[in-house]
């Protein structure tokens, strides 16, 4: 706020003021979360029978700051057959189509490196291992799109405690599942797989890195990479492995699918920026999937995906453009 | 050349017939009338500025190749009537051009010309589908009777090559969208209808010179 001295009157930064739609839909989702609160499961019923035949997945809204946007989550069906998932082709419909093949149970996780407790993990130990949340993250792919999307799970952290990182673990090394008999796209050569992804170990410890299990209410649909992925709210939606079958602890900065696939395009960081053009495209906007109709106008695209105040420090000092 | 054999009369006159001229322009309709149906009932999937810009492109592609393909047909089966299609085609390969890029411009980068001028100079597959588009547009404002007397014949048709030009160009164009995924299947279908549709007059090309430089040594002989 500008507060001038020699006047009583305070003015408001015109960027502070809250656009009508913002906050008509904020008035929206308070009205649908106060029904929700009041009506309770007969709502939540309701919305899981909109959300498809899903194994149905609690969890406590989260308390961790900057978890849960205001903003309105997209729709189910969009959120579930639009999707990159190039283990089950290229298309944004392929995912949704081939992605039944996918044998989610039994599943486990193999946890090595530079841990005291490696060890493998099955999935349904890994579900009780902490609490379930849910929290309500955007979501901006590399391609210029966005998603609201409602996940279910933990804070990753909380499976890094449990296994102990030695002082030698400086990255984390996230590798999804390569099998040719459930993922048909593997044919391709788009990419090599096993598709891998990292972190930095302090990026893996911010509690908003999620350990994800279930979305809108039920269990990941198999195309949102079930059993069990990451989700990394503030960089581009490649960043979050999916289908996670090993994760490791190391002392150097891992190799990344995307980076290694085209190093001048996706670096290894891959934070939100829109500042920081993609080589062939603009990162200042984004189109948020199911808003408005074919007219809409694209968003400006917010500096960590809107996630600053929680993980910018993570980056002071680094220029952003070099490790883009 | 045998005009008058019997099996292709009937397709000789079908191509003849007073309805199939309008018939065409019809069926060229049928993509363009799904995508705005598919606007109306909203089913054109998640992102529909997407699906109606690429959809767009595709049939541009697909009705440059048919275009492309008339004369190669005509001199293969001997059908002249053929060559009556030919000029539909092309103005709906522009027809189809125009909505892609209008498209573009509108879904995607939402008027704002500064930031399309400085998206062609960005980004290669744009700036050579522009390039495609703009080549085109000379081509379809010449189409009509009146400006083939008016540029004479030979000036037309050599204006009119740049169709060529505009093959490469838009499958460059399409080539380099797909490099991100290397996603090069359709790509390569499509390449391969122009390059035997191009490749087949390039091959016609070099042996009417022969033809003509055989024809000038008898003469002198």
């Amino acid at each position: 706020m500008l507060q001038p001295k020699d006047r009583g009157f305070v003015h408001p930064v015109a960027s502070e003021i809250t656009p009508r739609p913002v906050f008509e839909s904020r008035r929206r989702w308070i009205a649908a979360a106060t029904a929700a609160a009041v009506l309770g499961p007969r709502v939540a019923l309701a919305q899981n029978q909109a959300a498809g035949k899903g194994t149905p997945l609690a969890g406590a809204r989260s308390t961790v700051p900057g978890a849960i946007t205001m903003e309105k989550p997209t729709s189910f069906a969009d959120a579930t057959r639009y999707n990159n998932y190039y283990e089950f082709g290229l298309d944004k419909s392929d995912p949704a189509e081939h992605a039944h093949t996918l044998k989610t149970r039994p599943w486990t996780v193999a946890v090595e490196g530079e841990v005291r407790k490696a060890g493998t993990f099955g999935i349904d130990d890994l579900l009780k291992l902490a609490p379930m949340e849910e929290r309500v993250y955007r979501l901006r792919c590399v391609e210029g799109w966005s998603m609201v999307i409602p996940w279910l799970g933990y804070s990753l952290a909380e499976l890094i405690r449990k296994v102990e990182p030695t002082g030698n673990a400086k990255y984390v090394q996230f590798v999804t599942l390569a099998d040719r008999a459930q993922m048909p796209g593997l044919r391709s050569s788009v990419l090599d797989w096993p598709y891998v992804e990292g972190l930095r170990l302090d990026e893996a410890m911010n509690p908003l890195t999620l350990l994800t299990f279930g979305m809108y209410g039920q269990v990941l649909p198999n195309q949102n990479g079930a059993p069990m992925r990451v989700v990394v709210p503030w960089k581009y939606g490649f960043k979050s492995g999916k289908s996670i079958v090993k994760i490791r602890f190391v002392e150097q900065q891992p190799a990344t699918s995307w980076s290694l696939a085209a190093p001048q395009e996706y670096g290894f960081y891959s934070n939100v920026n829109p500042t920081v053009d993609h080589p062939r495209w603009s990162q200042a906007t984004e189109r948020r999937i199911g808003e408005g109709d074919l007219f809409a106008k694209k968003r400006p695209t917010l500096m960590f995906n809107g996630y600053e105040a929680q993980v910018g420090q993570l980056y002071a000092g680094m220029d952003l453009k070099k490790w883009y | 050349m045998v005009l008058t054999s019997t099996p292709r009369r009937p397709l000789q006159s079908l191509l003849l017939h007073p309805a199939t001229k309008p018939a065409l322009f019809a069926v060229a309709l049928v993509p363009f009338t799904l995508l705005v149906i598919g606007i109306v009932r909203h089913t054109l999937g998640a992102n529909p500025a997407e699906t109606l810009i690429r959809s767009l492109g595709d049939w541009t592609l697909r009705f440059l190749c048919l275009t492309l393909a008339i004369t190669p047909l005509r001199q293969w089966t001997g059908l002249a009537a053929l060559a009556r299609l030919r000029r539909m085609l092309g103005l709906f390969t522009a027809f189809y051009a125009t909505l892609h890029f209008l498209a573009y411009a509108v879904f995607d980068m939402e008027l704002a010309w500064s930031d399309i001028v400085r998206d062609v100079g960005k980004r290669p597959f744009i700036l050579v589908g522009t390039t495609a588009f703009l080549l085109l547009l000379p081509l379809a404002a010449t189409s009509f009777n009146r400006a083939i007397r008016w540029l004479g014949a030979a000036r037309w048709q050599a204006l009119h090559r740049l169709v060529y030009a505009i093959a490469l160009l838009a499958i460059l164009h399409f080539f380099w969208m797909r490099a991100g995924k290397r996603n090069f299947g359709e790509v390569a279908v499509y390449a391969a209808i122009l390059g035997v549709l191009l490749g087949w007059r390039v091959v016609r090309a070099a042996q009417g010179r022969y033809f003509m430089k055989l024809g000038s040594q008898s003469a002198k002989g």
